[in-house]
């Protein structure tokens, strides 16, 4: 093995670009969560949003309708999620699996005839001065515009959440739906609107890998981002910034692994693929393991279905 | 302003809650259909191949009535020990990994003594492969008592896992080494050692879904009739009455996801000494999500699971037979499994609460 093949500016460039999909679509969870609503459904969303994606920005050849119909068909499929879950009051765990299942299905369904296909291009945004640096040019500023969306992103939803009335009701609903209801506050229609958010998110989350990352469109493509996410979402204890914390560091470990692969490791390619499942479980004990803390952060109602008692 | 509202049930409705699966199968179809016909398919035909032909139709009976059975066996065995977990509130959704690794356990337990010939095999690579799924289901499971990390989560991670473990196995150190430098180990199948072939002829039975049949008995009786079965549902209806009552949560935990586990692993070896006759790269082929389709669909009750498990395997074989005779994509019927589930899970409302028309009132 040639560690000094790896070029690490690459490699730090690219971090941004591997930890996007994983960002948005974490970020999206940590608004539905705080909501108190646990959708499992976020790797079907995210899929969804993959193929639809492509195929809205390959037939329009316009990236930016690509991402508009990622993101609304993410939030059309969250919403199936949302009505089962806060109408009919189904368990949220089994309805989250549900969605991610008829994603995986439907995504295949439509992606058929954009399989090989070469999808738009997305273009890089230089910001200006900025990306003419030398060192942190290339590795910050010299990214498309969907990655810098998804930092403003962080950015709007830790001012949301924390420095917000609206922010503080959505807050108040995830701790106690009743208490909130006995205040007068709408909570389906409040988690409603946070589930539609979170599709939306997952759904922009695939588009980024099926249009950027990648770019092309392959059966189940997303491999297992979207449980990456939700387990992001559990790592930052429910806060943005820790999020993106979160996510960056497994976007960069990532991107590692895959040039470990380049540089012809004397292991398996096999072995190293398992690398981020196995990094995710172990963060996940490590964040667990200390002494509640990831309890502290978990919204109270988390997952449990409010009913209107009347 | 007159409105619908629901009403909570005092208690679960027992008629509803049979009468649900039922509701959402008929609904799955009309909906299924309307997807049919959005692929230029005529629904009413597509429909009956799916779920008609293969059972009725003399041209493919012969051939597609034995794959009912080869195809539920493994939904069966594997949604019988979720249900055991899904009843008291411990989530395994990762049965598709720890099929694949009993397969592998099980598997290089007989290769490793290949070529002796001995009946002593089939049984012995059993156990190794209810072993390996047991062991691949103590993970997540101890995590979660020990650290009390998020069971759905570290399982699901692990079918990702265990995927690249039977690949790396497949071009590794059980390839066949007199396969041609292809992928994939030697045919189980093949080998009389190790084969789990058709016990009846025409009827498609091999020792897994004999196992099935047995787990749906065992499951009946320790349901209905132990006080572990009593314990796991109170559990799961009444997490602080059972702590009260003296059940030991974490203990519960590993009980049902051992048994899942097992039972998952056990599948996986049936699946490749018999029908699937090699460990290769996709050997996983997503019996562990559907089951869990399939223990829902069934109510988590054996004797439902048993006729949920049959209705999957009629998907899957009607599928394959839309596939062939209409050109309906694969895809098609995957779209089509997981709307049932939606759909079981939707009308379930009925079951829980009753519709009333009423005023608006200030909650």
């Amino acid at each position: 093995m040639d560690l000094s093949s790896i070029n690490w500016l690459l490699l730090l460039a690219s971090l941004m670009v591997a930890s996007t999909p994983i960002l948005l679509a974490g970020l999206g969870e940590l608004v539905v969560e705080r909501a108190g609503v646990l959708n499992l459904g976020v790797e079907g969303m995210m899929i969804t949003g993959a193929v639809c994606g492509f195929a809205i920005g390959f037939e329009t050849g316009s990236a930016v309708w690509g991402f508009a119909a990622a993101a609304g068909a993410g939030a059309a499929l969250s919403l199936v999620f949302g009505v089962l879950t806060q109408v009919l009051m189904s368990n949220q765990v089994a309805t989250g699996l549900a969605l991610t299942l008829f994603g995986l299905g439907l995504s295949s369904l439509i992606g058929q005839g954009y399989i090989g296909e070469r999808g738009v291009n997305v273009p890089d945004v230089p910001l200006g001065p900025l990306a003419d640096l030398p060192v942190i040019g290339p590795i910050l500023f010299r990214h498309d515009a969907v990655v810098y969306l998804s930092l403003l992103l962080c950015l709007a939803i830790w001012l949301f959440l924390y420095r917000s009335r609206a922010g503080l009701v959505l807050r108040s609903v995830g701790e106690s739906a009743q208490a909130a209801h006995a205040l007068g506050t709408k909570v389906v229609r409040i988690r409603l609107t946070a589930i539609a958010f979170g599709g939306a998110c997952a759904g922009l989350g695939g588009a980024y890998i099926s249009l950027v990352r990648v770019p092309q469109w392959t059966d189940g493509m997303t491999a297992g981002a979207g449980w990456i996410a939700l387990a992001l979402v559990v790592f930052a204890s429910w806060r943005p910034w820790r999020l993106l914390l979160g996510a960056y560091l497994f976007g960069g470990l990532t991107v590692l692994q895959l040039n470990l692969q380049a540089a012809g490791v004397a292991l398996p390619v096999e072995y190293l693929s398992m690398a981020p499942y196995i990094l995710t479980i172990l963060v996940l004990v490590i964040i667990s393991s200390g002494r509640g803390r990831a309890a502290l952060g978990a919204p109270a109602a988390l997952g449990r279905s409010f009913h209107a008692a009347a | 302003m007159a409105v619908i509202a629901l009403e909570r049930r005092p208690a679960p409705s027992a008629v509803w809650r049979w009468a649900t699966p039922p509701l959402a199968v008929l609904l799955t179809m009309l909906a299924g259909g309307a997807m049919f016909a959005a692929l230029g398919q005529d629904p009413l035909i597509a429909i009956r191949t799916i779920f008609w032909d293969p059972l009725f139709a003399e041209q493919f009976a012969s051939y597609a009535r034995p794959q009912l059975l080869v195809k539920a066996g493994p939904l069966i065995l594997i949604a019988i020990g979720l249900a055991m977990g899904f009843r008291a509130g411990v989530w395994n959704i990762g049965a598709e990994g720890q099929y694949i690794v009993g397969a592998i356990c099980g598997a290089a337990a007989g290769l490793a003594l290949y070529p002796a010939d001995t009946r002593l095999i089939l049984p012995l690579m059993a156990l190794a492969g209810a072993l390996g799924g047991w062991a691949w289901a103590m993970i997540p499971a101890l995590l979660k008592t020990r650290f009390g990390t998020n069971e759905i989560l570290v399982s699901l991670l692990l079918v990702y896992v265990a995927e690249q473990l039977v690949a790396a196995m497949a071009l590794g150190p059980l390839r066949n080494p007199e396969g041609g430098g292809f992928p994939g180990s030697r045919n189980l199948a093949r080998w009389e050692s190790s084969a789990n072939p058709e016990l009846i002829a025409g009827t498609g039975m091999h020792w897994g879904v004999v196992t099935a049949f047995i787990a749906v008995i065992f499951a009946y009786v320790i349901f209905t009739r132990h006080l572990a079965g009593f314990q796991i549902r109170l559990m799961g209806e009444a997490p602080r009455a059972a702590r009260f009552g003296g059940v030991r949560p974490g203990r519960l935990v590993i009980l049902c996801f051992g048994v899942s586990g097992a039972l998952a692993g056990l599948a996986g070896l049936f699946e490749v000494t018999g029908p699937a006759g090699q460990l290769n790269i996709d050997f996983g082929a997503g019996y562990g999500f559907t089951a869990i389709i399939v223990a829902f669909l069934g109510r988590l009750h054996p004797i439902g699971i048993l006729l949920a498990g049959l209705l999957m395997a009629l998907t899957y074989i009607g599928g394959e037979l839309a596939q062939l005779m209409l050109g309906l994509p694969a895809a098609a019927i995957q779209a089509f499994q997981g709307m049932l589930l939606f759909f079981l899970l939707g009308v379930d409302v009925f079951t829980n609460y009753r519709l009333r028309l009423g005023r608006r009132r200030i909650a």
